[in-house]
């Protein structure tokens, strides 16, 4: 089997950065950033998923391409929902 | 021919006992089971997407009055939830790698570490619930009343409301999550069990793997919901 074995060490790496995430994400919260604030926290968010999907679901290593395309769809799909969504209630009050 | 391929599939079978009649290899086994775990974590997101969508569209209606009930929350709490549920995802991820590399033992320690991981996130969850009770905050309370004001705005007072919006949201999603954290440490009090009597090892691990991945998904979603529902409008 081709199978991915990642080093204990890759996986400290990463639940460190997701710490440093975390603890960044409660400091910009602290800071005022105007219309930037929400932005800076979702970047963070987005970017803390990102880590945990490809490193500690193994995303980055599966030989399966069907997987990556079944995710990548599933996001799609969703922004979608959100992006119509608010298109609609963001607009409602337009004269 | 059909004898031979038969004949063939018997051999692999007779070499790993995990491996199903209808697989041609282990290999291919796993990735189907890979794809319908992800198949069934993308429904999950679609659960989770239009209870977040709802959200969207209420702080965008009502943004003072959600951070002003943002601003109720308990900040340590919320960001001490996120550093151990962050910690109980690392040692998932080791649980699934001692699979691979045959570490019997620390498969069990790592999967035990991860449910009490888990336990002290959901205690933590229920003190935040407590105080959330005590200080009437619970929405459709007849007691129901948020203090304060709209940020930066001290003549504009909260519209009590629009904060039961903002905690309706908030117990609907945190409650959400924190049922699937319940679910989690069943089904891995489930899979340490299994663990013990040595069923994992680096021939056969699917069910730890997908698991892992189920947790990893609960993960991810309250590194969204941290965020969203603790750090709203939070800057002086």
């Amino acid at each position: 089997m081709s199978e991915h074995i990642s080093s204990v060490k890759l996986y400290i790496t990463i639940w460190i950065a997701l710490m440093v995430g975390t603890i960044l994400t409660v400091m910009a919260a602290r800071i005022d950033l105007g219309v930037f604030n929400p932005i800076v926290a979702l970047a963070i968010a987005s970017t803390k998923a990102v880590l945990v999907v490809l490193f500690f679901m193994h995303v980055k290593y599966t030989h399966e391409k069907l997987t990556k395309l079944v995710i990548v769809t599933a996001i799609f799909f969703f922004l979608i929902l959100l992006a119509l969504t608010m298109a609609d209630y963001g607009t409602r009050l337009w004269t | 021919m059909h004898t031979s391929s038969t004949a063939t599939v018997n051999h692999e079978a007779h070499d790993n006992p995990a491996l199903l009649h209808y697989f041609a290899t282990a290999e291919q086994q796993k990735d189907a089971a890979s794809l319908g775990m992800w198949i069934f974590l993308i429904t999950e997101i679609m659960f989770f997407g239009g209870m977040f969508c709802a959200y969207l569209v209420y702080r965008y209606w009502y943004f003072g009055d959600f951070a002003a009930g943002s601003s109720s929350l308990s900040l340590t709490l919320g960001t001490i939830n996120t550093i151990v549920l962050i910690g109980s995802s690392l040692t998932v991820a080791l649980a699934v790698r001692c699979a691979q590399v045959g570490k019997k033992k620390a498969i069990v320690v790592n999967l035990i570490l991860t449910i009490l991981l888990g336990l002290a996130f959901l205690g933590i969850k229920a003190k935040e619930y407590k105080d959330k009770f005590d200080e009437h905050h619970i929405p459709g309370q007849a007691s129901f009343f948020l203090e304060g004001h709209i940020p930066r705005h001290p003549d504009i007072p909260v519209n009590q409301r629009h904060a039961q919006i903002y905690f309706s949201l908030y117990f609907a999603l945190t409650g959400m999550h924190a049922l699937h954290m319940i679910i989690g440490v069943g089904l891995f009090s489930f899979l340490t069990w299994k663990a013990t009597q040595g069923t994992f090892g680096p021939g056969y691990y699917t069910p730890l793997e997908n698991g892992g991945l189920y947790w990893h998904f609960v993960d991810i979603v309250w590194i969204y919901l941290f965020p969203l529902l603790y750090l709203i409008d939070r800057h002086p």
